[in-house]
């Protein structure tokens, strides 16, 4: 549940000193200890205010029908554990475990397409000259500049041409197509701290292209690997509006298209525990993703931040 | 390649010459063969929507019916778009006061779990949180939690006794802002944090211990050292929080559908409006290509000022 061990510990900077004296160690003792009790109490109302909304909504979804329409002043349920609110959920658009399947299916093809795109690219971008070289990499990177918002017109009618409109695998390679500048500009980080004498050896030993990529390379890229999967897949299940705009018929809307729906309500009335409940099942499994595997999210984040 | 080498003067040369010039060829070809796929996912899926955008910006291109070349017509009329320039008016306040907020928040955090104590990756954790949940989902979390009647605030706030009655945060323009500043505060701080904090640890703790033991004071060796060293993560940083919040939408969208008395339209709300709502598509277009050369000019302009561009071969 910790990030400790992700982060390079700060060596413990101890010069070689003459033997202090028992007072000023028992002074500096007393003193780490006044500074850790406010280090702790700091970090328990940090700790609070990034973690209540998240709380809060978690146990205010299991009240009940009536009790979720008020205040969650306490949070927990206090008429008894209840479902209701999944239940009002459930009965929006095609039901909650349809969109929850298409928010999935949409945002694990992304996981596999950026994946294997980014790597061909940041492998041919760290260690092959070609010509245009470093205009076509700052294209993908410029493509970063650029709000997807607003070329969502072009994208659709784009996307119609090629008989993709309103296609869960049209919306796939939209999410790819906007992953890719932060994916190859990742994996070429990843490739490029490869040392090169590692695959110096490894060609004297025969292996060549894909196979020296997929055997050698790939094991010492994958922290960055697992960056780029974490974040396709974040990205993918989070998004809406290029979800709303691109699909049109109601059974293919991923969550969150569907809680717009909920957040509108009927015939003028929130359900609010409707949107507590869908919030818990957009978080849970971005929260069930960072934590299982933020050992490589970090490394690779900081990784891509350094370079 | 042998008969070249046979009937040659100089054969070992040449043939190394040829074999060279060739490997170097196919590398090449290689080399654009990896980056293919993704190449050609930016040329379909970028590249071209926004040339298109570009020649819709020309045009009277209604949802349905013909097209009518207008010229820069589009592009006149904008400048006179009262409403438009709000949404820019608005944009640039919004961004000035979320990027500070950001970072006043963010930086302390980063400091506050830079060195490795006991609890600091749970804190590290937690703070990160909100970072992997959407914008969509915050801002629905969030406009539930400033809900009048059915949320959390308010109904807090009058329980402590502070009010008397329940405010509805999100009805006024000032208390609706500020909700929504806190709330990306709250997504976006841990993000931010952490882009800081690689930068604060690659700093090598004995230039630190170096300029301690010379007399520097914490605060001296923050400005005098740690800044300096942390330039190009604060500028990656800057770029991200200032580039992120032009683009603001959602938190608008979906917390106040435009805020009280339409004050708070941002820009990509404005052109997200013209485009899918009055389905003014030229009109749209040409509005977001005044966004993107506002961007571009942007991140180009941050790069020079912070001098980083030149560090990256």
């Amino acid at each position: 549940m910790t990030i400790t061990d992700t982060f390079a510990q700060h060596p413990v900077l101890s010069a070689d000193r003459p033997a202090q004296m028992a007072a000023a160690k028992a002074l500096r003792a007393a003193r780490a200890r006044k500074g850790a009790i406010a280090y702790h109490t700091a970090g328990a109302a940090i700790v609070l205010f990034f973690a209540a909304p998240f709380v809060i909504a978690g146990l205010s979804s299991f009240r009940n029908g009536t009790e979720a329409q008020t205040a969650p002043l306490p949070p927990w349920p206090t008429a008894g554990f209840s479902v209701d609110s999944y239940r009002t959920l459930d009965s929006f658009g095609a039901g909650i475990w349809q969109h929850t399947v298409n928010s999935a299916l949409v945002s694990l093809a992304t996981v596999l397409l950026t994946v294997l795109v980014s790597l061909l690219a940041g492998y041919g971008f760290s260690r092959y000259r070609f010509p245009f070289k470093n205009a076509l990499f700052v294209l993908i990177i410029a493509t970063l500049m650029i709000p997807f918002q607003s070329i969502l017109t072009p994208l659709f009618i784009i996307l119609a041409k090629l008989g993709l409109n309103n296609s869960l695998f049209g919306l796939t390679l939209v999410y790819v197509t906007l992953q890719l500048p932060f994916s190859v500009f990742m994996m070429r980080n990843a490739f490029d701290a490869v040392p090169k004498e590692i695959e110096e050896a490894a060609r004297i030993d025969g292996a060549r292209d894909l196979r020296l990529l997929a055997r050698v390379l790939l094991p010492l890229v994958l922290p960055g690997v697992a960056t780029v999967a974490i974040f396709a897949f974040l990205n993918a299940w989070n998004e809406f509006l290029a979800a709303l705009v691109l699909l049109s018929s109601n059974e293919h809307y991923t969550l969150p298209v569907l809680m717009m729906a909920v957040r509108a309500g009927r015939l003028g009335a929130i359900n609010w525990g409707a949107v507590q409940a869908g919030v818990v099942v957009m978080t849970i499994p971005c929260l069930f993703v960072f934590l299982l595997l933020q050992r490589y999210y970090m490394r690779g984040l900081m990784a891509g931040a350094v370079k | 390649m042998t008969s070249v080498v046979s009937s040659s003067p100089l054969p070992a040369t040449r043939a190394r010459g040829h074999s060279r010039r060739r490997r170097r060829a196919s590398t090449g070809w290689r080399g654009l063969a990896y980056i293919a796929p993704a190449m050609l996912l930016v040329l379909v899926f970028f590249v071209l929507p926004v040339l298109l955008t570009v020649w819709m910006s020309l045009h009277n291109w209604p949802l349905m019916g013909a097209q009518k070349w207008i010229g820069l017509k589009n592009y006149t009329r904008l400048l006179s778009d009262a409403r438009f320039l709000q949404a820019l008016n608005f944009t640039a306040f919004y961004t000035l006061v979320v990027t500070i907020a950001i970072f006043a928040v963010a930086f302390p955090l980063a400091l506050f779990v830079e060195k490795q104590r006991r609890f600091v990756g749970f804190y590290r954790t937690v703070i990160f949180l909100p970072v992997v949940v959407g914008l969509a989902t915050a801002s629905l979390l969030w406009a539930w939690l400033a809900n009048v009647d059915s949320g959390f605030f308010s109904p807090l706030l009058r329980l402590l006794g502070l009010v008397d009655r329940s405010p509805n945060l999100l009805a006024r323009f000032d208390t609706a802002f500020l909700t929504i500043i806190v709330m990306v505060v709250w997504k976006i701080a841990g993000f931010t944090m952490i882009l800081l904090l690689t930068g604060l640890q690659a700093i090598p703790a004995e230039l630190d211990e170096a300029a301690r033991i010379d007399g520097a004071r914490r605060f001296q060796r923050f400005r005098h050292l740690t800044l300096p060293l942390m330039r190009r993560t604060i500028a990656l940083a800057l770029i991200v929080s200032i580039t992120g919040s032009i683009l603001a939408f959602d938190q608008f969208y979906i917390m106040t559908s435009g805020g009280p008395q339409n004050r708070m339209i941002s820009v990509v709300y404005y052109i997200f409006n013209q485009s899918f709502v009055s389905f003014n598509l030229g009109y749209g277009a040409a509005l977001s290509i005044v966004l993107l050369a506002i961007l571009v000019v942007i991140s180009i302009a941050q790069l020079k000022l912070l001098k980083i561009g030149e560090e990256r071969p």
